[in-house]
């Protein structure tokens, strides 16, 4: 029987505290799409995505009415298009991003990523092709997302692939500089990627899983930001507990959806990533839950701990609710994102240091981080490089979704509209690792990868 | 027409049976909330829907039905 103190609950986080589930990706292999002749290799692709995703939208737009919560995206994932078009004669890429986008937009939805290389450990020629082809992708295509894993617990870092990311970020930006760099924003690198991520820019589906799946992204960080109002003065462990019981909450919303959506389209359920996800609306911020929490302003010393408690909160709570939980699921600390990040970035209280501090303890990275434009390809390769190395010693995902913003300075802002927010820039510290990026080679896997 | 009785006269007009109704005030908002059971029902949810957001403006106020499973779902393990 429900009862009317669960209506009033469930409805209020819904319309008063931003309960969202944030998205319903269909992953998608293109493993059969190869071909030597890339046209048709990307007319195969086109022909695939269109017909496996023709519901998605409407079958979304559904499970929303039925229920009353708001399913705000739509999106695909793919076999990382390097593989996929590792055998095409064409030297060029672009043309399967170009398919990919198409695709995207026939099909009626805001984001397809995939448009991936995972070099790891080292190159093929497909990757090496699939990643200089990035740039003028993400000039060419709207919707198109791209992603370059350059290392992992098990294999390394694989240094030569860092130096290559800086310049490629370098690229995008100057020939997206009229949008302020917005091709940066649809571009990650990682280490330790994971294969189901539902959340764009960095999914991508991976190579160990099935033919096709339905991964869910909730997302509340409202939600969590209320509960604690509750407990103003109350300590720690009632906060972790209040947070856990509330990350139950709202996985349940995603594990729901997530069974319709599969049942209704046929398409077997993968996993429930139940990340915290803000954006940039009001009563909507991580960073704000990490104030109520007793933080003057995120970035104020305490931050870390904070958010360790967070993310790992909410993995916990979210673990009981789904029946298989995957992606990223944590806390995610998007700078223009985050309506608290900006305001912390703006008083000065948040700096790159401490974000770099606080993605040890959270599940993703340096993410949606505008910096001066005149930033070096080597001084991007060395974030990129530290930003690896925490994933790697600490056996998680990390990603850098980074943006040197062609004419701006430290201060300035920039606009990238929509759900990817604003931002002022945020410094780079000066001192130069050039000769420390030009070395290549590979840092060699942690001693705690070995494991057998 | 009192709004009870618009609705429920809807409602089984449709073989819905009501289970619990509840009137309320919240931040100063009136609030109904009708529980019902519309298994033996001659119409779907999409339809109900319909019905019920075409009475509400009609009778100048909000009414949206939801499935029950988000209920169910969120707070039982």
């Amino acid at each position: 029987m429900i009862t009317i103190a669960d209506v009033l609950e469930t409805n209020s986080m819904i319309e008063k505290n931003n309960l969202d589930v944030r998205t319903i990706t269909l992953g998608l292999s293109l493993r059969d799409c190869a071909h030597e002749d890339i046209q048709k290799c990307g007319q195969k692709m086109y022909d695939k995505i269109t017909r496996a995703a023709a519901n998605l939208v409407r079958v979304g737009e559904e499970i929303e009415a039925e229920y009353g919560v708001p399913i705000i995206n739509k999106r695909i994932s793919v076999t990382p298009i390097a593989l996929v078009g590792e055998s095409c004669q064409s030297r060029d890429r672009v043309i399967l991003a170009e398919y990919m986008d198409k695709a995207a937009k026939e099909v009626g939805v805001n984001f397809i990523g995939g448009f991936s290389a995972l070099v790891e450990k080292g190159y093929t020629e497909g990757d090496r092709r699939l990643i200089a082809s990035i740039p003028e992708a993400m000039a060419r295509t709207e919707r198109v997302c791209s992603s370059v894993a350059v290392g992992s617990t098990k294999a390394g870092i694989n240094m030569e692939a860092v130096a290559e990311m800086g310049q490629i970020i370098k690229q995008t930006a100057e020939l997206t500089k009229a949008q302020d760099a917005i091709g940066c924003a649809k571009l990650v690198v990682f280490a330790n990627p994971v294969e189901d991520n539902p959340f764009m820019a960095g999914a991508f589906h991976g190579v160990t899983e099935p033919e096709m799946t339905i991964n869910v992204g909730v997302s509340g960080p409202g939600v969590v930001k209320r509960a604690l109002e509750e407990v103003p003065e109350a300590d720690l462990s009632v906060v972790a507990e209040t947070i856990k019981r509330t990350a139950f909450k709202i996985t349940r919303v995603g594990q729901l959806v997530a069974l319709e959506a599969s049942r209704r389209l046929q398409v077997p359920f993968g996993i429930v990533d139940l990340s915290l996800a803000p954006t940039p609306a009001i009563g909507d911020s991580v960073a704000h839950i990490l104030e109520e929490m007793g933080l003057e302003s995120c970035g104020a010393h305490g931050t870390t701990a904070a958010l360790a408690l967070l993310n790992d909160a909410v993995k916990k709570g979210g673990l009981m609710a789904s029946s298989h939980v995957g992606g990223l699921s944590g806390a995610f600390i998007p700078v223009s994102e985050d309506a608290g990040m900006i305001a912390a970035v703006t008083c000065g209280s948040l700096g790159l240091e401490k974000l770099e501090a606080m993605t040890c303890v959270c599940s993703v990275g340096l993410d949606m981080i505008p910096v001066p434009g005149d930033t070096s390809a080597a001084t991007l390769s060395a974030i990129i490089a530290d930003e690896a190395a925490i994933g790697m010693i600490n056996n998680k995902t990390t990603a850098i979704r980074i943006i040197p913003v062609p004419g701006k300075k430290e201060g300035d802002r920039v606009e990238f509209g929509g759900l990817l927010g604003y931002s002022p820039v945020i410094s780079v510290k000066p001192f130069s690792a050039d000769r420390f990026i030009a070395r290549g080679g590979r840092i060699p896997a942690p001693v705690r990868s070995l494991t057998n | 027409m009192g709004i009870i009785a618009a609705v429920t006269a809807l409602l089984a007009k449709h073989n819905i049976n009501v289970q619990t109704i509840n009137q309320n005030i919240v931040d100063g908002i009136f609030n109904m909330i009708l529980i019902a059971d519309m298994s033996k029902s001659n119409i779907h949810l999409k339809d109900l829907q319909s019905l019920i957001a075409s009475k509400g403006k009609e009778m100048g106020l909000e009414m949206k039905v939801q499935h029950g499973d988000i209920f169910h779902t969120m707070h039982r393990i």
